[in-house]
């Protein structure tokens, strides 16, 4: 072990500062005082030759094709890491700590929980699978509601969260903990995407009237997609709140007719968006002119799963994403003939993400030369890799959110299969989504980070 | 008042499903004495009855098209339905796309075999038993159904999509004189469909032998059964006839909202507080209730009533039943006794 896997947090952490202030005259004995100290002191510490990861996803509930996507992903990345397979992305990605010997030569075993797309469930199965299962680290959610609450008791608890599907500005923004890390991108990188492809494509004398899911998730895309188009001349008409339990839009959506708009924002997400946008189509929203122009339909976050739901009402309707299986870099190409081959199909922007997290974290624990959360935390930190589908990107040290490029896409006019549905129309440059760690959206000056926490 | 004339029109069409399945849900527990808590799982049976006639129809085998490639870089397999090859691609697709009227026939004996079978093989056992044990065997039962729908089609709501000739909309504000009106064909079609289900069951029970002897039963189960008429057998019909009506409700909705495994519980519990402001056991409560409530919650959806009362389009249905509970116990057109034993 060589004297940069060393960290500072995690030797300040773990109590270790006092055997390292001593052992600083005698380099030696510092090395082998860490060695000791990585190794224990923590939630969890892995004993004997294999070490457990927790996989919370939604199982059951309105989400549980997304969580079956995420699960078939971890399970993919589990094999590779213990060295299964072809290896995925292993051989693409920039760091080459990963041998396909496990995690610091430990073979890798996971449990799963089941989070019901409920905070208060998911909760339990993170608790039950850290205190019962032994889980050095907690992965997975398919709702911001769900991760920020995983979120936080990972933190008390003194794992590291590995976030999901999670697009809320929140779970990085107000509610980021320190012992929290998401890959995914966010309502703000969605507004700050699509509002140039917007203005480009539409024009910027545009009405928008924005419908929106009422919970976390909702409030900050809607925020983000008004504080962007605004910026590049749209008006808001007006912004309506509907029931994350709604499933018939039809009351929400005829007014629309009835006001001065000429372009509907859905900010719904999983049965919410199938359900408004069907509704909106139903409604001969999309052959109507309003204002001297034709209406049109925008949905801020799109996937795959989503866009098979809808149907072919999703023709043509823009909306952003944080991967496509589409995409031709060698870590895309990679991942889908490793996931093709394996499942039958291509995989979700969801298994996307659940499958690089994993690995990224196994490439932060072999760097750190430690399963210590703290040290995990600062190998994580501003970290810059390539090679995992997204081009470069950063592990923003300030808030923990990757930053990379956005890929805007659209509804494919004429799809060649099942898969085939959606078409990446730009790739927004990582500069152009990337923010201050304050940033109103994300909390303010107030939002911090806190203390890692090793728990034990 | 075009917005007013909208919010109507959405009102009755939402209403038309609350309707339907109250009109079910009464239709049990009037014959059987049963609360039926699984009767939004028979809507949404109905609702995959569409979603599996149009998979039956798009079967296909699979047909290499060497000029393509799928996701793998493999050539493309094109899946072709066996209807294409039978009857040629335009009527084969034709036929695909009118699978939604297509299943209304494909889901009645469907629909009576379930619910049969739930009757018989479950429910009966439970006539005896308090109504709180008929609750949870029920809703249990609905949960069962549910997750089975899942197990075999997935969470992800699945699209089925009406005949195109039916998928548009018109100007319904031109028929009325008014402007910019614009509503979905399918909806209107749902809207009469559903009028005349449940004008065909009033008749049944008003104008058939059988009905008469079902209402009297409803009434005084002992006296018609002393009279020696087999009243389990017609009440086990009648519970086959809720169920049907319930899934033709089902079909129909499909092409409205994406049918997904958990759309029944969504209607169940707000046609439960229909049936309870109707009046328990009162069929032409659970109708007036149905549309009532419908257009109430419509309007409960308009942004400026948000506006003014914030949160108010989540809680109408259920602020609503406790004004009716309160001012009239036993609903809006509920008989006496019914519940009160």
């Amino acid at each position: 072990m060589s004297k940069k896997n060393l960290t500072r947090r995690g030797v300040l952490k773990t109590g270790a500062a006092g055997v390292g202030a001593a052992g600083l005259a005698t380099p030696t004995l510092f090395t082998g005082a860490v060695w000791a100290d990585g190794h224990t002191g923590f939630t969890n510490a892995p004993e004997g030759d294999t070490v457990t990861l927790g996989f919370n996803v939604p199982q059951s509930g309105p989400y549980a094709d997304e969580g079956a996507d995420e699960l078939r992903a971890y399970e993919l990345a589990v094999e590779h890491l213990n060295g299964g397979g072809d290896g995925g992305m292993i051989p693409t990605f920039s760091s080459k700590t990963l041998e396909g010997n496990g995690i610091l030569g430990k073979k890798v075993e996971y449990v799963t929980g089941d989070t019901q797309t409920k905070s208060d469930a998911a909760r339990a199965s993170a608790k039950s699978m850290i205190e019962k299962d032994g889980a050095i680290m907690i992965t997975g959610g398919s709702s911001s509601g769900v991760a920020v609450a995983v979120q936080a008791l990972c933190q008390e608890a003194g794992v590291i969260f590995m976030a999901g599907l999670t697009h809320s500005n929140d779970t990085t923004g107000k509610d980021r903990k320190a012992n929290g890390f998401r890959h995914f991108f966010n309502s703000y990188m969605s507004g700050a995407a699509l509002a140039p492809v917007l203005a480009n494509a539409y024009g910027k004398d545009r009405k928008a009237y924005h419908l929106t899911a009422d919970y976390n998730w909702g409030y900050t895309t809607e925020e983000a997609v008004v504080q962007a188009t605004e910026a590049m001349g749209w008006e808001t008409v007006n912004a309506v709140k509907t029931p994350l339990t709604q499933t018939d839009f039809s009351s929400y959506v005829a007014p629309v007719l009835q006001t001065d708009a000429d372009i509907l924002v859905l900010n719904h997400y999983g049965g919410n968006m199938i359900n408004s946008l069907t509704s909106a189509v139903q409604f001969g929203l999309r052959d109507k002119v309003a204002n001297g122009k034709n209406f049109e339909i925008v949905v801020p976050l799109y996937s795959r799963l989503m866009a098979r739901g809808a149907g072919a009402n999703v023709k043509g309707i823009f909306g952003s994403t944080n991967w496509h299986w589409s995409l031709t870099d060698a870590g895309s190409k990679a991942f889908v003939q490793s996931f093709g081959t394996k499942y039958g199909f291509p995989p979700s922007q969801a298994a996307h993400t659940t499958y690089v997290q994993t690995l990224l974290y196994a490439d932060a624990v072999n760097r750190a030369g430690s399963f210590n959360p703290c040290a995990v935390a600062e190998a994580l930190e501003d970290f810059e890799f390539d090679g995992l589908g997204n081009g470069k990107t950063l592990y923003r040290g300030a808030d923990h959110q990757c930053f990379k490029d956005v890929l805007v896409v659209k509804g494919k006019e004429n799809p060649t299969s099942e898969f085939d549905l959606l078409e990446v129309v730009e790739v927004t440059p990582v500069d152009q989504v990337t923010y201050d760690p304050d940033h109103p959206q994300m909390g303010g000056a107030e939002a911090t980070l806190g203390s890692c926490n090793v728990g034990a | 008042m075009e917005v007013i004339v909208l919010q109507v029109l959405n009102g009755l069409d939402k209403g038309s499903a609350y309707a339907l399945i109250a009109l079910g849900l009464t239709l049990i527990f009037g014959t059987l004495g049963v609360v039926n808590f699984a009767h939004g799982a028979l809507f949404m049976i109905g609702a995959f009855c569409a979603v599996t006639l149009n998979r039956i129809l798009s079967l296909s085998h699979e047909v290499i098209d060497p000029d393509k490639t799928d996701f793998l870089g493999n050539p493309l397999a094109v899946n072709v339905p066996y209807v294409y090859d039978w009857f040629g691609e335009a009527a084969g697709q034709g036929i695909i796309n009118w699978s939604v009227p297509l299943a209304l026939l494909f889901s009645i004996p469907i629909m009576i075999i379930v619910g049969i079978a739930m009757e018989r093989g479950l429910i009966k056992h439970f006539y005896k038993r308090p109504h709180a044990d008929q609750i949870l065997v029920t809703f249990g039962l609905a949960i069962v159904l549910a997750e089975i729908i899942k197990y075999y089609y997935g969470a992800n709501p699945i699209p089925t999509p009406a005949p195109p000739a039916f998928s548009g909309s018109f100007d319904f504000g031109a028929l009325i004189g008014l402007e910019n009106i614009i509503y979905p064909y399918w909806r209107i079609i749902y809207f009469s469909f559903a009028m005349i289900i449940i004008a065909a069951v009033f008749a049944f029970l008003q104008f058939t032998t059988f009905g008469m002897v079902v209402r009297a039963g409803m009434v005084d189960r002992e006296t018609v059964g002393m009279l020696g008429i087999n009243i389990d057998k017609r009440f086990t019909i009648m519970f086959a006839i809720a169920a049907c009506v319930a899934g033709l409700a089902g079909v129909m909705y499909a092409p409205i909202n994406s049918p997904d495994y958990n759309m029944g519980m969504h209607f169940l519990v707000l046609s439960f507080v229909v049936v309870v402001v109707g009046g328990m056991g009162s069929l032409p409560g659970a109708v007036l209730a149905g549309f009532l409530l419908g257009i109430l919650e419509s309007f409960a959806s308009l942004g400026v009533v948000i506006d003014l009362l914030p949160g108010i389009n989540q809680i109408i249905i259920y602020l609503v039943a406790i004004v009716v509970l309160l001012t009239r116990p036993r609903g809006l057109m509920g008989r006496k006794g019914v519940m009160e034993e």
